[in-house]
């Protein structure tokens, strides 16, 4: 299947760097090779989903641009910086929504989101605290040990923590996951709102459905490599499965 | 400054998550007057007078450090069991202070046992431990086995066996800490100043040096995939 590239869309996009640029990015685990020379580049503002079967090697892709791993080769550029190379200031440009949510269940929302405000350098802290709350639906139960939460307030707190910093880059691994109707609906909500302001937001999903739904572009991931790209603009539901079981046959 | 923010912010929250809990403060103190009474009630069988003196350094520093095991085995096993690891890896700062925020953490809940745990070995041990040189050897002690503990603990937290691997690799490597402490509250107990126990104090500080700037030049390949 061959790749299909995206053509540029406009002369101030053409100039800037790509928000993230992944170069022939290889990784291995021992003799399993996770990653074979992935190529991306995510313009500033796009939304890309990114499917693939279990095993492609989405979520090790995910890991390696949120600085989580170390990549066997390649390099994955940040707004032109490399991360290899500047992680530490990269990162508080990029907010991560992983199957952990990265919380402590010893501790209540307010003070697990005060720990990440601190760890952030927020100026604004209470008053970013007071709003991601607000806009996830915890400000009632935000003194409540995060123990008590049910899964899903527990994933609507994580989506709170990853946008607390008010990141320019997201990144949402299988987000979706376990999530109940209200939670859904929330992120839902948290996605529509990172379209409007106009964030880089990469999403790996299996439902199809669910990651064309805002999407600017899509991907596949197979075997640790891109088998297809394209922009959303005129592909529907039908013809994205259909580019999914070509792009992943024999997976 | 923002490092040091950091670092202090990685210890408050091990605070409060403790003093909510008190998991990991109760099972080393319990640990640790298991130990002394346990090695009470064996030397009190065979010895007595004199030579449980010559025994409390031992008795005393296999205390805190069998104690100090079950600190560090949590340190960093509680943040990669419910994948809080990956959130301190996610924040805008040199990994490094993930080492020194959990070093410290572990430092004061250690200090904390070991300074209630002196009253009960002089009561066990019926040796007078109250003396301001001997806070101080504990504190260097302290921080040696703690320096040293920490960033095995980050390499063994990622492993299967870690229970058991982190005693297996601490032990060896901090064998010069408790010993130089053992030899230095010795000299305390024997009344020897602190000019003739130089040698010892200066392995301490050797060691409350030395691991440190390895953690600070190691961790982030040691906690990394």
């Amino acid at each position: 299947m061959h790749e299909q590239a995206t053509a540029p869309s406009g002369a101030a996009e053409r100039s800037a760097p790509p928000a993230i640029e992944v170069r022939r990015l290889v990784k291995s685990f021992g003799h399993q090779v996770a990653l074979r020379g992935v190529d991306l580049a995510v313009p500033e503002g796009e939304f890309l989903t990114l499917f693939g079967p279990n095993g492609a090697g989405k979520t090790t892709l995910m890991r390696i641009v949120a600085s989580l791993t170390r990549p066997s080769g390649g390099t994955v550029l940040l707004r032109g910086q490399d991360l290899g190379k500047a992680a530490v200031a990269l990162r508080r440009h990029i907010g991560l929504i992983s199957h952990n949510p990265l919380l402590y269940g010893d501790l209540t929302a307010e003070e697990n989101l005060r720990f990440f405000a601190r760890l952030y350098d927020l100026a604004d802290g209470a008053a970013r605290i007071d709003a991601v709350l607000e806009q996830v639906g915890l400000a009632v139960r935000r003194r409540d040990p995060v123990r008590t939460y049910s899964r899903g307030m527990v994933q609507r707190l994580a989506i709170a923590r990853a946008i607390l910093h008010d990141p320019e880059i997201m990144l949402l691994d299988e987000p979706y996951t376990g999530l109940d109707l209200q939670a859904a609906d929330m992120l839902g909500s948290v996605l529509a709102d990172l379209v409007m302001a106009r964030r880089t937001v990469i999403l790996t999903t299996h439902n199809l459905e669910q990651g064309l739904e805002l999407c600017s572009r899509a991907a596949v991931l197979n075997r640790g490599k891109i088998a297809w790209q394209g922009p959303r603009a005129g592909l529907d539901l039908g013809a994205m499965k259909a580019i999914y079981r070509q792009a992943t046959a024999g997976a | 400054m923002a490092y040091l923010r950091k670092v202090a912010a990685i210890v408050w929250k091990d605070i409060v998550a403790e003093l909510r809990t008190k998991e990991m403060f109760s099972t080393m103190f319990v640990f640790a007057v298991l130990v002394i009474v346990i090695f009470n009630f064996a030397f009190d069988l065979r010895i007595s007078g004199e030579r449980v003196r010559q025994v409390a350094p031992g008795a005393l520093w296999v205390a805190f450090a069998f104690a100090g095991i079950l600190g560090l085995n949590r340190a960093f096993v509680a943040e990669k069991d419910r994948g809080c690891l990956e959130g301190l890896l996610l924040a805008p700062m040199d990994h490094t202070a993930i080492y020194f925020g959990k070093m410290l953490s572990t430092i004061l809940f250690m200090l904390v046992v070991e300074i209630l745990m002196l009253p009960v070995f002089t009561i066990f041990f019926g040796v007078n431990l109250f003396d301001l040189r001997l806070l101080l050897i504990v504190l260097m002690g302290t921080v040696g086995f703690a320096g040293v503990g920490t960033i095995l603990s980050a390499m063994t937290a990622q492993t299967r066996a870690r229970e058991v691997l982190l005693p297996i690799l601490l032990l060896p490597v901090a064998a010069p800490v408790l010993i130089a402490a053992v030899k230095a509250t010795a000299g305390i107990l024997d009344g020897l100043s602190m000019g003739e126990m130089v040698l010892w104090l200066q392995l301490l500080v050797a060691f409350d040096l030395i691991f440190p700037a390895v953690a600070f030049m190691t961790f982030d390949y040691v906690v990394k995939e």
